[in-house]
Formats: structure tokens, sequence, C-alpha cells
């Protein structure tokens, strides 16, 4: 699905705060997970170590990542699985199109992936005339909403249950007016049986993959992959390349980790191992390296590709539980895709890091303790340096530099400041100043501090 | 250059130097781990049995109401109550209107309650996700404390598909409301056998 375009994260946050009600719940929902992941990680034993040792993990994995993926390579091939490389989103999708033209297939049931939501396959798919359904249920309802996900783990998150009645009274033909979260999952469970059972083709994405036994693994609560991958004859799974772990034994501590940080369960439900096809079965992986190779070069911002997309950075952050996934208008919303985002496209995306108050709660909750608000810094910097700022809040930045580096210009500008707010308050208390949003002025103190200084100390 | 090459030469170009793997450190390991592993299922919504001999089972599906349809095992012993055999060869799509599956699993992990199992356990790979009911039996002496006991005991198994199942499949996608049976069982009975 197309993301939302020409609106940066401020002006996107604005249409979403429009419905305070709806913010605030949206706030509640997320806190509410970010607690539950809270009791899940305390309820163990060794929560610190386990996320320094999947730190550490992921350090050498990404200091080796070249040796990994040709071993992956070799040992998946001996498995009996077919392996392709895509250097971007459009020979990824061009991959898949062509293993189903080969077989004849014009309809696909997919499990959650977003890499191909990152490489738009969906609608890719849909111009040839190959019909795709999502089976997770919360990408369904966006899917038939035709809305990005907005968030990774719970992409309907920002949707209430009433709306998901009435998109599945108007696609699925159920009753109007039903919002028991009981009876739509229900209706979902067979409108999806019955797609499972008749599509030939399937795609999952990946969680975790072992350059040791070139097995992967995907988790899920829904037991949609499985479904997917077990009924069809032909099973496609895209991974992006830092998804690798070096030995099996790794996975442990990975499997420790994601659920208890994702949603606070002690595991998903599933969390399966495919290594040799079933007999009859065509199983092919596509390895996508689309941006990531660019990012393993970058220093500062090189961890971010240790990420195992938890989303506990985003269930966490008061800035994304107040605006919303859609205003981050990319395929991966919150801290981690803002400093995801501007590696694929800098100018797209500079708004991104600075949609962040840098309280550093992302980075605390991290399972393989990603450098989150650091980078956020650094990615300000660098997009400010490359020229690709907001020209008013640049402009503004300028301004302030000169005013804070001379005292005299500071002092005139602290008292013409003063008076203004005394005699002409309209002048800012107008919607062109961005402080007046949602504020209301202070009342302005009759002297400054150093006047103050000045007459008592005399 | 095919992708391939290209990929991987700018992944050599780009990564840092090396970093090496480390060793995993001891993990603390708690030792109630039957109790454990009942709490945590229960939590979850597993309902957990603890049986002597393999023939209480029927009584305790008869209690669940769970014979009324087409049931499936891979327990020679269950033959009088499933069909133990026929359903191994069929077209996995045929097994759409089973109702009730009862595997063995592997071992347990106390910390979360999930069970390992493997091909060779399921019949058929789609088994424990297509039944609208699961059941799973494991030893009462193959409980294991956490996820890192799990893989060292892995590590000496040979499999094509395994997987580890925590709990009837559910979602939470609708407003975090959860609910047991989403694409997979709708409910998940654990038998913790003790044969004398």
């Amino acid at each position: 699905m197309k993301e939302i375009k020409d609106q940066d994260h401020a002006q996107l946050s604005d249409v979403f705060n429009r419905d305070e009600d709806r913010v605030n719940w949206h706030d509640e929902t997320l806190w509410f997970i970010r607690q539950k992941r809270d009791k899940a990680a305390h309820s163990i034993p060794d929560w610190e170590k386990l996320r320094e040792t999947a730190s550490q993990i992921k350090n050498n994995v990404l200091s080796n990542l070249h040796d990994y993926l040709i071993q992956f390579e070799e040992n998946a091939k001996a498995n009996g699985v077919i392996v392709h490389w895509a250097a971007d989103g459009k020979e990824h999708n061009d991959i898949v199109y062509s293993i189903l033209q080969k077989h004849g297939i014009n309809q696909m049931v997919k499990s959650k992936s977003m890499l191909t939501e990152e490489c738009h396959l969906n609608e890719f798919l849909e111009e040839k005339g190959i019909g795709v359904i999502d089976s997770d249920l919360g990408e369904r309802i966006v899917q038939l909403a035709k809305e990005p996900p907005s968030h990774i783990v719970l992409p309907c998150i920002h949707k209430k249950k009433e709306e998901i009645g009435e998109i599945f009274h108007e696609h699925l033909g159920t009753e109007k007016g039903l919002s028991d979260p009981k009876i739509l999952t229900e209706a979902a469970r067979h409108h999806l049986r019955e797609t499972f059972l008749t599509r030939r083709a399937t795609l999952t994405g990946v969680n975790f993959a072992v350059a040791e036994t070139g097995e992967y693994v995907i988790c899920t609560n829904e037991g949609n992959a499985d479904m997917g991958a077990h009924l069809a004859d032909v099973q496609i799974s895209s991974m992006g390349i830092e998804k690798l772990v070096p030995q099996r034994k790794h996975l442990s501590v990975f499997l420790r980790l994601l659920g208890r940080s994702a949603t606070g369960q002690p595991i998903t439900t599933y969390s399966s191992h495919f290594k040799i096809p079933r007999k009859g079965q065509e199983v092919h992986i596509i390895l996508v390296d689309n941006g990531r190779s660019t990012q393993l070069g970058r220093k500062d911002f090189r961890n971010s590709l240790k990420c195992i997309r938890c989303a506990a950075c985003m269930n966490t952050c008061p800035v994304y539980r107040r605006s919303g996934g859609h205003s981050y208008h990319s395929t991966v919303a919150g801290p981690i895709g803002s400093i995801l985002a501007p590696n694929l496209n800098m100018k797209d995306h500079a708004d991104l890091p600075f949609a962040s108050t840098l309280c550093g709660s992302c980075s605390n909750v991290c399972p393989v303790k990603i450098d989150i608000h650091d980078q956020l810094y650094k990615w300000r910097q660098v997009i400010v340096k490359e020229g690709y700022s907001n020209a008013g809040k640049t402009a503004g930045m300028k301004v302030m530099a000169s005013v804070l580096s001379s005292p005299n210009t500071y002092h005139l500008a602290g008292k013409m400041g003063r008076l203004t707010l005394k005699y002409i308050p309209f002048a800012v208390s107008n919607s062109f100043n961005p402080w007046y949003k949602n504020r209301e002025m202070p009342e302005p103190p009759k002297e400054s501090f150093g006047e103050w200084v000045k007459k008592n100390r005399k | 250059m095919s992708s391939r090459d290209s990929i991987l030469s700018k992944v050599k170009q780009a990564q840092p130097e090396r970093i090496p793997l480390i060793d995993l450190p001891e993990f603390e390991v708690r030792t109630d781990v039957i109790e454990t592993f009942t709490a945590v299922a229960t939590g979850i919504g597993t309902k957990v049995v603890e049986i002597k001999s393999l023939t209480e089972i029927k009584e305790v599906l008869i209690a669940a109401d769970r014979l009324g349809g087409r049931i499936i095992s891979t327990l020679p012993e269950l033959q009088d109550l499933a069909d133990t055999v026929a359903f191994t060869s069929v077209d996995p799509h045929d097994l759409q209107d089973v109702d009730m599956a009862i595997i063995r699993g592997h071992f347990g992990v106390a910390e979360n309650s999930a069970i390992w199992v493997t091909n060779e356990l399921l019949g058929q790979r789609v088994v424990p996700f297509i039944t609208q009911h699961l059941a799973i039996v494991i030893n009462r002496n193959e409980v294991l404390a956490n996820m890192h006991q799990a893989y060292d005991r892995i590590g000496e198994l040979q499999y094509e598909f395994g997987t580890f199942i925590a709990g009837p499949s559910k979602t939470a996608d609708i407003e975090q409301s959860l609910v047991l049976g989403a694409h997979g069982p709708r409910s998940l009975i654990v038998f913790i056998l003790d044969e004398a």
C-alpha cells in the first residue's frame, strides 16, 4: 500500500490529533502493552543479561555478515530450498512474480511481512493481475480498508472495533453493526480458512535465519504462516539480509526476548523452524538488501540493523503513542522506523528523526540494545548538514545562534520579547507561531534576570 | 555482476572489523519446572492435565465434549479413539474437517509453556494448525526449565520441520481484546504423563 506523502510528521500528527478522545485511547492502549512488556520482562531472571547477550551476538553477525550469508545460502540449498538474491524492492517483486508465473498461479495468500510492505509487493502484483490476500487478522483489516499498517506487530491498532465491524460488513458480508472482537475474529477465521484451502502459493516473512543449518524461523500467534506454508505447493519466504543468527542455539536468546518485548507474552504461540521442504513442495527464499548494505556501512547507524521488529520502542514512545503510526509515512513507524527510513530516502524522511523528544525510553526497552535515541540525534545532524532540514526551522536556528552569541543582541531580543507579550500579544499568540499551538503564551516578567541582578546587587 | 555477487561485495565493504562471537553465558535456572509450566500454560489459555496412563485421555476428552467429530492421533495407543494411520497419507487439505488431534511432544519448556514438536511426531505438518482442537502429550520428566536447555536438547535431534507450540492460536488485533482460535486450534490440552 502506498505511503502517504507530501505531508510531514508534524502535519500528519495534526490530522491524528483532531480527535482528542481517539488520541487518548490510542495512547492508553499502547501504554497497556508497554506495561505488559515490563511485567513479562521482570518475571524472568537475567533479563538484562539476555539483552546484552543478544546485542553481542548481533554485533558479531553484522561484522561477519558476508560469510554468514554465504554459509546460510549453502546450507539452505543443501536442504533443498531455492535461494534468490534481490538488490532492491523491484528485483524482489520481479522474483516473486516470476515464481508465480512459472507455476501459472494468480492468487496468493500472505502472512505478515513488513519487508514486502517495504517493497510494495501487493500493489505490484495487483497491477500484474495477481490477487494477494493478507492472512494476519490485523493486516487483513488494513488491507480491506486500503490503508498501510500503522504498527509492525499490531497493524490495525489505530482502528476501533466498530470501524472493523463496518469494514467486515462491506467486504465479508457480515451483519451490519457488529463490534464484538470474538464474533469479528470468527468471521475472519472462516473467510481466511477458505483462502488457505484454495491458494497454491503462500508468501511469508522471516524472523530469524540460522547460518549454521540453513533453517529459518517464523513466529506467529494466529498460526497463519503455518496454515499457508503446510497447505501450499509453493512457499516463498522473503527476508532482509540482516535476519541471520550464527547458530541454532542462539535462537534461545532471541525467542526469550521477542514475545516478551513485543506483547508481554512469554513466547509467541508458534515458533516454527522451516528446514527441509515438505515432499512435493517447492520452497524459495529471497534474500533482500534494499539499502541494508548501505546502512551497514554507516558507522553511526549500522546498529539499527540489529532490530528484531518487536515494536517495544513504538509502544513506549510518547510521540508515537500520540501521533499514530501513519504520521510516520514509512513502513516501519516509531523510533526504529525513524532511524531506518532516512537511510532509504533521506529527503523524504528528513522529518522523522525530529519526531522524537529524545527521552531515551526506546533505547531502554530495546531487546537488542540499539542506541535508538542517540541515532535519532545523530541523524538530525546529518540531515541538517546535507541540507534536508525544514527551511523555517533552519532559519530560526540561525537567528537563535546569532542572538545567543552576542550579549547585546540577546538583551535587546529579551526586552523586545517581553514588550511584545505585554503590549501586542496577538503578534505571537496566533496560528503562525508553532509554539502557540496547544499552548498559552506565558505572562511576561517585568524584567529579565540580568536586570534584576543589576538592581539588587548595588 | 549478479545481484548475489554485488550484494555480497557491498556487504563485505560495509561490514566493520570482525567482532568475535561470544560464548553463551550461564542463565539462572528455576527448578520448580512442573509448577512453573502449569502456571504459565494456564495463564495463556492452555488446560494442563496430569495423567498416570494414556487411558485417562479418553475421560478428559469426554468431559471436554471432544469426541463427537473427526479425531486423529499419532499415538498408536489411541487407535480405538482416533484415526492413527489413514490421515498420514491423505492430501493435507483433506484434514480441514479434523475436530481433535492428539499428538506427542518431545519436551516442554517451563518458562513459557512451549512444547517442541517435529515433523515425525505430527503425521503431517499441518496437523497442529488445521485441527479445531489440539492435545499434546509430554512425559513428566521431559519438562525443561528454559529455552537454553531446550536448544541443548534440540541440538541432538534431527528434523525437517519443527515448532514450539505455546497455547491455542490467538489474536488481539482488534482493540487488544484477546480472542482464542485465530486460524489454528481454538483450545489446547497438555497431558503431562507420569507413568509409574
